[in-house]
């Protein structure tokens, strides 16, 4: 009887996927991320993008190898990594070749280390990491590999433009640093340490500590806290559910000074802020929304919100990241990922948001403006949360930090 | 100083707000032997009702209704499930309440999706009340703190004041007698699962703003609710509202004192060896109060359950 | 009698009880050659980790009457610790063959549950369910505290093609690996068998029943759940240790309430009562999550429904409806159920598929972008904000409803006759 029942099911199973891997006249991105969990609505947004930058960049203009169309297959990793390695295994099973992912570092160190892995083991079977979020430093330094490509500025490139505005403010004295418990969230403290102890030796941290990702119901302990140490401003690099949840807490507590951080936008946080936040936000981003760069920008993000009202561009390097694999691909004249790698390494590239993208072929950090935005209501054309709220450019760097160092040894096939 | 007022309002809140969940379900258990695995999601379906009326007509009307209809939702799952399923046996009962659970976190998904929902307090309530230093207490909290003392002092009127009261009570410690003496035991089963859910829904709709109203909130929350009527003593009210108050003000304040591992070996005079990266009671230095906050009452539990099988008030064995 | 035929009958015997286990060796020698693409390959190593933790949790929970909330622990413990000396054949040049790494997670599980064991035993039903839950909370989240030992919030991660090649074999390929795990399968699922037949695995099911009366026979009840529980620790830690190799990785995720869940779930669905019940849940579940959750993204409220619905009217699992239906086949009358299955079954598929089809609309309806009003459900393109989509679902899925109760008591009528040993021709 058991013998029978699993031949059956598996005769069934076959079945299925067999016709799941028929069609094939498309090129597939694997967009491996949170779609359920605290995370959800950060990977739902990201998802949004990608498949409004495949259909709006590539697909409209004729795709890529003469007509083949892009097309992208959502995977929900649950921002678990074991999670996403089961996934990248089946991605790798339906033989798609380009992996895209970028919420949690954590997740992204497995899969760098996984695919790694995989291309060592499969060398006719090769896949390449399209990383568009994920910024712990070490995925470009100790950890790069050759499949590797971040499209965002790492932590310490923020960091450094982050620390360079609070340096400005003499206003500020005591500063509280708090984030969560994995390796992003490290870096981001630890980058702030070295650069206030480097631009402003007089700044007091006065504390500096990390809770648990995506754990932490209520966050009003931490606001007491924080507002007891006497800080005038706070560094933090949350996000998602626990950027609205220390920022609501921090702010309900009696917290009256600057708070700077890398994603306080979007998915809820910007209307969660909304007046309360006004000109006390700075948030550390490329390619920003306002002012709009260009006309052909403004069309873009107009047609993206009438597509997707309750969303809002809030990665803009996936754009990058859709049209340089695009270019790739096409230089490649093939999906073969070491081609298609060895085209990615050194391109440049002219963003849809305005400036240069240039893909730093020592250890595939892209190297790109880098701004500081200011949550306000001044002078926004494009809000977030359709709040009337938005980020607005106050400062900018220039191709930041092209030149630093990196300790990246990459292994060429 | 200031800290350890504002702690203790803090951990009021928390408490009280355990303690409205723990009251309906160490009342079930008592009368019925079931562990109500699902609690927590009658906890979260509240929040939702409370959510989506509050869209309608605000949310006051929500704080009534919603309560209710989770009281009616829980009342119909006695009769027509567990009910059902109490010929089994007790471990089948509470593999029903699981599933239970399970089912309605994707139900709950299936019509609200995965986000968390914008329930905010009621434009009402929205200042900050007073401030101890230059800590805010917000209106809303105090609003929580007296929807839960309420709450406590009617189910205290009901079951030391009245007929329906002095029914579950005897059937709290003489479930058999009574059901002897003629009661219908089905009924009372029927409205005390009802009530008890209904607290459950009042708790939601009240936390629902302020702990967020996201389909992961009754996971959340579900199993700390064990863990205080275990520790309070199952069946225990009085058991109950003490280990919620335990368990609020000891979350609280380990979250906001930054005492590490390495403070705790100097006060026994143990230095931190010089070379931590490879050593194997590293994390024992780097340790901190806030980090293991979380887990503090489920080691209580397991104290408790060594050492005082009963709980801290209880009677009968666990 | 001659000798010769005295001597033939245990043998016969020993053949007749070895024959599900050589023919369950054969299957899984040629399923890799049936199945060779490297999803079923990825599948089929799923199933076998999952196959042995299922058994191992139907220790407790079928054979000991224990219901645990925190089995995932001793799975994810053996898992982390093979793990860590897959760290250790890489660094340090342990020299163990990966093939018996498992055999070493399965002795810290062992050893974990000896441990906790000793006082969470102490009690069967609710309070030993309420223990497994605070431990398995509380180490679910010590794992996120203890860098050292469980990496944190990244999990640790190793490579399991540093040791010394066994055969040549370096392990490269998920293909290679299902030898091992499917190996580590057969040899754990007999070994639980065998458990079951020894004394203590027979006093387990007693104590289970009526514990009073147990003692009464001089057993104690609680050393007789506390060595299940060491046994069940040790076969949860090999399923860890195969998960290690298989994934190579390990993250809280191993060890928390939802893997606890998951795996009674199956157990359940599979049924508690009988000793290939968590297989066949294992290989179900296992496929209903790869295939449904590849077509519908509500998959996991079906299984949901479908495990409450199980609770509630079949207590005995999928293995407890098959096993009705072996008296019949004995007696050579399934024939007679055709026509009564045809007729409640039928209409009670088509009235499910009708209620799925409702749901998936209103699904759609709710939660698609804005202006995408067009589905495809069933080979059929519609508008999803039209009515008559929505007429026809709900009139199928109720007809289908009425008629498949409606006939019910037929085809029970028709099961309980066709068992019924000594009728009348």
């Amino acid at each position: 009887m058991r013998l029978a029942m699993k031949l059956v099911t598996s005769a069934l199973f076959s079945a299925v996927l067999g016709t799941a891997a028929l069609a094939e006249d498309t090129v597939k991105i694997a967009f491996i991320d949170p779609l359920s969990g605290p995370f959800a609505t950060t990977g739902t947004n990201g998802l949004a993008e990608w498949e409004f930058a495949a259909e709006e960049l590539v697909n409209k203009q004729g795709g890529v190898l003469g007509g083949k169309k892009l097309e992208i297959v959502a995977f929900d990793n649950k921002i678990s990594p074991k999670e996403s390695l089961i996934q990248l295994q089946v991605a790798i099973d339906q033989g798609i070749k380009f992996i895209a992912q970028g919420n949690s570092s954590g997740v992204a160190s497995a899969l760098t280390d996984a695919i790694n892995k995989h291309n060592r083991r499969n060398p006719d079977n090769r896949v390449l990491f399209l990383n568009y979020s994920a910024v712990a430093p070490e995925l470009t330094n100790e950890k790069c590999n050759f499949w590797h490509f971040r499209f965002d500025a790492n932590s310490d490139i923020k960091m450094d433009a982050l620390t360079d505005v609070i340096a400005k403010d003499d206003g500020i004295e005591r500063v509280y640093v708090i984030g969560q418990d994995y390796s992003f969230g490290k870096s981001v403290a630890a980058a702030a340490v070295r650069f206030l102890a480097e631009k402003r030796p007089d700044i007091e941290i006065v504390g500096n500590e990390l809770h648990p990702i995506g754990k932490v119901k209520d966050f009003t302990p931490y606001a007491r806290k924080i507002v007891s140490s006497g800080a005038d401003a706070i560094i933090t690099g949350n996000w998602g559910a626990d950027m609205v949840g220390l920022g609501k807490s921090v702010i309900e507590g009696g917290f009256d000074g600057p708070i700077y951080t890398y994603y306080a936008a979007n998915n809820g946080i910007t209307a969660t802020f909304g007046d309360v936040g006004k000109d006390r936000i700075r948030l550390v981003q490329e390619g920003p929304l306002n002012p709009p760069a260009s006309d052909r920008m403004s069309v873009y993000v107009k047609a993206f919100k009438e597509k997707n009202p309750d969303f809002d561009i809030t990665q803009n390097r996936i754009t990058n990241a859709v049209e340089m694999l695009a270019r790739a691909i096409d230089a490649a004249g093939s999906t073969d990922a070491v081609a298609v790698a060895t085209a990615l390494a050194g391109m440049e590239h002219d963003s849809l948001w305005g400036g240069k993208i240039y893909m730093r072929p020592e250890d595939h950090q892209a190297i790109q403006n880098v701004h500081i935005t200011k949550h306000t209501d001044e002078g926004v054309t494009f809000d977030s949360d359709n709040s009337g709220y938005g980020l607005v450019v106050e400062s900018s760097i220039e191709m930041a930090a092209a030149d630093s160092p990196t300790t990246c040894e990459m292994k060429r096939p | 100083m200031e800290l350890i007022l504002i702690n203790l309002l803090d951990g009021l809140v928390t408490g009280l707000l355990l303690f409205m969940l723990s009251a309906g379900l160490t009342l079930i258990f008592s009368m019925m032997g079931v562990l109500n695995f699902a609690h927590a999601s009658f906890y979260m379906l509240g929040a939702y009702f409370g959510y989506q009326i509050s869209r309608y007509v605000g949310f006051w009307p929500g704080l009534v209704v919603a309560p209710v209809v989770v009281g009616l939702m829980g009342a119909a799952v006695e009769k027509y499930g567990l009910r059902r399923v109490h010929k089994h046996g007790h471990v089948p009962e509470l593999i029903f309440t699981f599933g239970l659970a399970l089912l309605i976190e994707e139900v709950v998904q299936f019509f609200w999706g995965k986000n968390q929902m914008a329930y905010t307090p009621p434009e009402a309530l929205n200042f900050t009340l007073f401030a101890i230093g230059d800590n805010a207490f917000p209106a809303y909290k105090f609003f929580m703190i007296a929807i839960s003392a309420a709450v406590f002092l009617v189910l205290l009127t009901i079951l030391k004041r009245t007929r329906v009261g002095l029914v579950i009570q005897a059937a709290l410690s003489y479930p058999q007698t009574v059901e002897a003496l003629g009661h219908n035991v089905p009924r009372v089963f029927m409205g005390v699962f009802g009530v008890g859910t209904a607290l459950a829904g009042v708790a939601g709709v009240i936390a629902g703003p302020v702990l967020g109203t996201f389909p992961g909130m009754a996971v959340v929350l579900g199993s700390i609710v064990f863990v205080t009527i275990v520790v309070g003593g199952l069946g225990s009210l009085w058991g109950a509202l003490v280990a919620s108050l335990l368990i609020g003000w000891m979350t609280t304040f380990a979250k906001t004192y930054n005492v590490s591992g390495a403070d705790v070996m100097a006060l026994i005079g143990l230095v931190p060896p010089t070379d931590m990266s490879d050593n194997p009671f590293r994390d024992v230095w780097t340790m901190t109060l806030p980090q293991i906050a979380d887990i503090l009452p489920y080691m209580f539990m397991v104290l408790v359950l060594v050492f005082r099988p009963n709980g801290l008030m209880g009677r009968r064995e666990t | 009698m001659s000798e010769t035929a005295l001597a033939a009958r245990p043998t016969t015997g020993m053949l007749r009880a070895a024959s599900p286990w050589l023919g369950a060796i054969v299957l899984v020698v040629a399923l890799p050659f049936v199945f060779s693409d490297s999803s079923a390959i990825t599948i089929m190593n799923q199933m076998a980790i999952t196959i042995v933790f299922a058994l191992s949790y139907n220790m407790l929970l079928g054979q000991g009457g224990m219901l645990s909330f925190g089995h995932a622990v001793y799975m994810g413990l053996g898992g982390f610790m093979a793990m860590h000396m897959m760290g250790w054949i890489e660094e340090d040049g342990l020299p163990i063959p990966l093939p018996l790494l498992p055999l070493f997670a399965g002795l810290f599980g062992l050893a974990c549950a000896a441990v906790i064991g000793t006082f969470s035993t102490r009690r069967a039903g609710t309070g030993f369910a309420m223990i497994s839950l605070g431990i398995g909370e509380l180490i679910a989240a010590c794992s996120i505290i203890i860098v050292a030992f469980f990496g944190g919030e990244e999990g640790i991660s190793g490579d399991r093609t540093m040791g010394p090649p066994v055969f040549g074999v370096e392990w490269f390929t998920s293909g290679e690996v299902y030898w091992i795990i499917s190996g580590w399968m057969l040899l754990s699922a007999l070994l639980m068998y065998l458990f079951s037949r020894t004394p203590v695995g027979r006093m387990a099911n007693a104590v289970r029943d009526n514990p009073e009366r147990a003692e009464f026979l001089g057993y104690s009840a609680r050393w007789v759940r506390y060595i299940s529980f060491c046994a069940s620790g040790f076969f949860a830690g090999i399923a860890g240790g195969l998960f290690a190799i298989n994934y190579e990785i390990l993250t809280e995720e191993n060890l928390n309430l939802a893997t606890s869940g998951a795996i009674l779930l199956m157990t359940f669905l599979g049924g508690v009562g009988f000793f290939a019940g968590p297989i066949i849940g294992a290989i179900v579940f296992t496929l209903l999550q790869t295939v449904l959750s590849l077509q519908t993204e509500l998959w996991a409220l079906y299984v949901g429904a479908l495990f409450v619905v199980t609770v509630m009217f079949f207590p005995g699992g999928l293995t407890g409806l098959l096993t009705i239906h072996i008296m019949p086949w004995r007696l050579g009358r399934l024939s007679e159920l055709m026509i009564p299955y045809a007729k409640t079954l039928l209409p009670g598929a088509i009235g499910v598929l009708g209620f799925c089809g409702f749901l998936e609309i209103l699904f759609h309806a709710r939660h698609a972008a804005a202006g995408d009003h067009e589905m495809i459900l069933f080979w059929i393109t519609f508008d999803t904000h039209g009515p008559l989509p929505w007429i026809i679902t709900a009139v199928v899925a109720g007809a289908g409803y009425w008629l498949a109760r409606r006939n019910a008591p037929e085809l029970k009528a028709a099961l309980d006759h066709a068992s019924a040993p000594d009728r009348m021709p």
